[in-house]
């Protein structure tokens, strides 16, 4: 009896049809809100891409200082030229400083056909950007640009792709067309080796220590959240610490001057060394808790059942805990670099180089990275340097992508031999 | 299960033992005996500490921070928390068998081997594998994948598999945590039938919250309650056929003929 007065408190039947579907429809308007939070993140991201994969490639119009048909009647560009005529060329027109030079280097009858025609194009045609256009431009309006290059005298369009294999290994130029972003790429993978070397051993041993060792005492629980609080710290105020510590008061360390060998250096403790310690502290705690966390998922049973056949703690962590977590740890750690990968605040405050073609030999050299390279270039005013900077945006984004893919991999190749399941 | 007449030697006691977990006490009083080559269950409703005193006598109870215990707890006559008393040595002697079955995430032969190994056995691992499961009742069932992964066995293969991992280390006393709690009806059958035999060689301690696997299994019987402060206390020991069959206490009686717990 009681039991159908309830029943009847839920109403008729008309009734719960129409409450179910009230709920349905608050249910769908949820749905459809977070479908169109994920559609807006996509579409925020395809932008930046586009905008992006828009100014690396496109039309630029050129002028050169010297006609290649100045040089050699009828011909259109340098690489036209037969082999005879470009050694002419070269020998005729080069200056005498450059020629003697590259005589000394290689004899222009050994170098090859296309080493010859760089050397003309850098030093005797020596083109110039006048303008450039995106790829939507270029491939929509292409009339703009050839109206431009009607009204320029002497000028002359060509589709570039400014993320050529060329620009991967050209060093530092002045000159868009010659520069490349070897030197930068170079310092960036030397700045995140010694990160990874400082920051990965302190960073697991003090998660080890927290998380097996340390016990749930007052001082120890001030420590985490410290380090909670030191991962959020602005990664500008680590550039000052680094600025204060290690490119200053460490400098004798820092710039290798203790050490005999290093003489000639000119870096004054704003080496690859001082950055690389510097992203290091950056990236230390979030490699701490990253692995942390990674322990903490480590099941208490496993370090039970081993502590039950008499193992030491030690023993417990390195042969059971460690296997058991080194996926996630690992992957922490990339991530992590891959954020160091892409620090420029930091670095620009502890001063390293915006312009150095010469690349870093050691870590006690002047470096620039990547991301410095790119601000660099999108500060300057002239269309070109936009394009590269692009390139360079893409060479970045695709480094990153790889380390980022790696780390997933590894997590993926790591787990499945955990589990072993078939 | 008459073997009360038979060498009685208790291997381990308890006496007058409290243990804490920070300010809370977890269980007070405690003394009993646990005999050599018998089984002894520890029996009770929910949280009236009987993992807590079995964990006690392997010295587990260090792993969780803010116990304390006070009291004696002997084994072989020794003060197992004496000044001088290493708790890897501890357990090296008194193994353990967990509630879930916790098999290391590696071969079946490398579960057995790695305890004996850290532990500096010198003699033949492959002899020593095939003993130790022989003795946990299942060799015939894994000697052909012996370099599988333990986790691929099913559950009561994972829990014998966890007993020959404890045999492997030839402890003198095995500690079971409700051994069977989370198997079926077979695999618990078989798991009972195996303490039966391992009783010749070891002498065990096995919680449990089924009455017929304590009747069935042990010798002796100690039952726990729990007072209004949820601290535990030992309210009878006896053999298991007089505490099943003949309770002392009223509460005794109406916990295991099934009236709480």
């Amino acid at each position: 009896m009681n039991n159908m007065h309830t029943f009847l408190r839920f109403g008729d039947a008309s009734e719960r049809a129409h409450h179910i579907d009230k709920r349905r429809r608050s249910g769908l308007v949820w749905h459809a809100l977070f479908i169109s939070a994920t559609a807006l993140a996509v579409l925020f991201l395809m932008l930046l891409l586009v905008s992006v994969i828009d100014s690396v490639f496109g039309y630029a119009a050129l002028q050169n200082e010297v006609e290649p048909s100045q040089l050699i009647p009828g011909a259109r560009s340098v690489s036209d030229f037969s082999r005879d005529e470009l050694e002419s060329v070269a020998e005729k027109h080069l200056s005498a400083g450059i020629l003697r030079r590259v005589q000394y280097e290689n004899p222009l009858s050994e170098r090859s056909d296309a080493d010859l025609t760089r050397l003309i194009e850098q030093y005797i045609v020596k083109p110039r950007v006048l303008r450039t256009w995106g790829l939507w431009d270029s491939l929509v309006n292409k009339d703009v640009s050839l109206a431009f290059v009607e009204a320029n005298e002497q000028s002359y369009l060509v589709f570039r792709n400014w993320l050529s294999p060329a620009f991967l290994v050209a060093d530092q130029s002045a000159d868009p067309l010659k520069a490349g972003i070897r030197t930068a790429f170079l310092g960036s993978l030397w700045i995140i080796l010694i990160t990874f070397l400082v920051a990965f051993p302190i960073g697991v041993g003090a998660a080890i220590y927290l998380e097996e060792y340390a016990l749930d005492t007052r001082l120890n629980r001030m420590l985490q959240l410290n380090i909670f609080n030191l991962s959020a710290v602005p990664s500008i105020i680590y550039g000052l610490l680094g600025l204060a510590l290690f490119v200053r008061a460490l400098e004798p360390l820092t710039s290798g001057a203790i050490f005999s060998g290093v003489v000639d250096n000119t870096a004054n403790g704003r080496t690859i060394l001082s950055g690389g310690l510097t992203l290091g502290l950056l990236v230390l705690p979030i490699i701490i808790i990253n692995t942390q966390e990674a322990l903490k998922a480590v099941p208490d049973t496993l370090r039970m059942s081993a502590y039950g056949v008499g193992a030491t703690q030690w023993q417990t962590i390195w042969y059971h805990v460690l296997p058991a977590s080194v996926d996630r740890i690992l992957t922490g750690t990339i991530l992590a670099l891959s954020r160091a990968l892409g620090e420029t605040a930091p670095l620009v405050v502890i001063g390293a180089s915006t312009f150095i073609s010469v690349d870093p030999s050691n870590i006690f050299s002047k470096f620039t990275t990547l991301p410095i390279q790119i601000y660099q270039w999108s500060a300057r005013p002239q269309g070109a340097y936009r394009n590269i900077a692009a390139a360079a945006i893409v060479a970045l984004l695709i480094l990153l992508l790889v380390m980022n893919s790696t780390a997933i991999t590894i997590r993926n190749r790591l787990a499945r031999k955990k589990r072993l399941a078939s | 299960m008459t073997t009360s007449n038979a060498s009685k030697r208790a291997i381990m006691a308890l006496s007058h033992v409290d243990i804490h977990y920070g300010s809370f006490q977890a269980v007070q009083d405690i003394s009993l005996p646990m005999y050599e080559h018998h089984v002894t269950a520890f029996i009770g409703p929910s949280g009236c500490g009987k993992s807590t005193v079995l964990r006690s006598l392997n010295r587990m109870n260090d792993m969780i921070p803010g116990s304390r215990i006070q009291g004696s707890v002997t084994f072989d006559g020794d003060e197992l928390y004496g000044p001088n008393v290493d708790p890897v040595l501890v357990r090296r002697q008194i193994g353990m068998v967990f509630q879930k079955p916790n098999p290391f995430p590696k071969s079946i032969y490398e579960n057995i081997a790695w305890g004996a190994r850290i532990n500096g056995y010198r003699g033949d691992f492959d002899e020593l594998v095939e003993q130790s499961l022989v003795q946990a009742a299942l060799w015939d069932e894994v000697k052909d994948k012996l370099k599988q992964n333990a986790l691929r066995l099913s559950g009561g293969q994972q829990q014998r598999l966890c007993i020959a991992r404890a045999i492997a280390i030839s402890p003198q006393v095995i500690l079971m945590d409700e051994p069977a709690s989370a198997l079926d009806p077979i695999a618990t059958g078989r798991i009972e039938e195996l303490i039966l035999e391992l009783k010749e060689r070891y002498s065990i301690v096995i919680v449990t919250h089924n009455m017929g696997q304590a009747s069935r299994v042990s010798d002796y019987t100690a039952f726990f309650m729990v007072d209004e402060h949820r601290t535990g206390y030992l309210q009878e020991y006896a053999e298991t056929e007089q505490l099943f069959l003949n309770p002392k206490h009223r509460k005794t009686e109406e916990y295991i003929s099934g009236k709480f717990g």
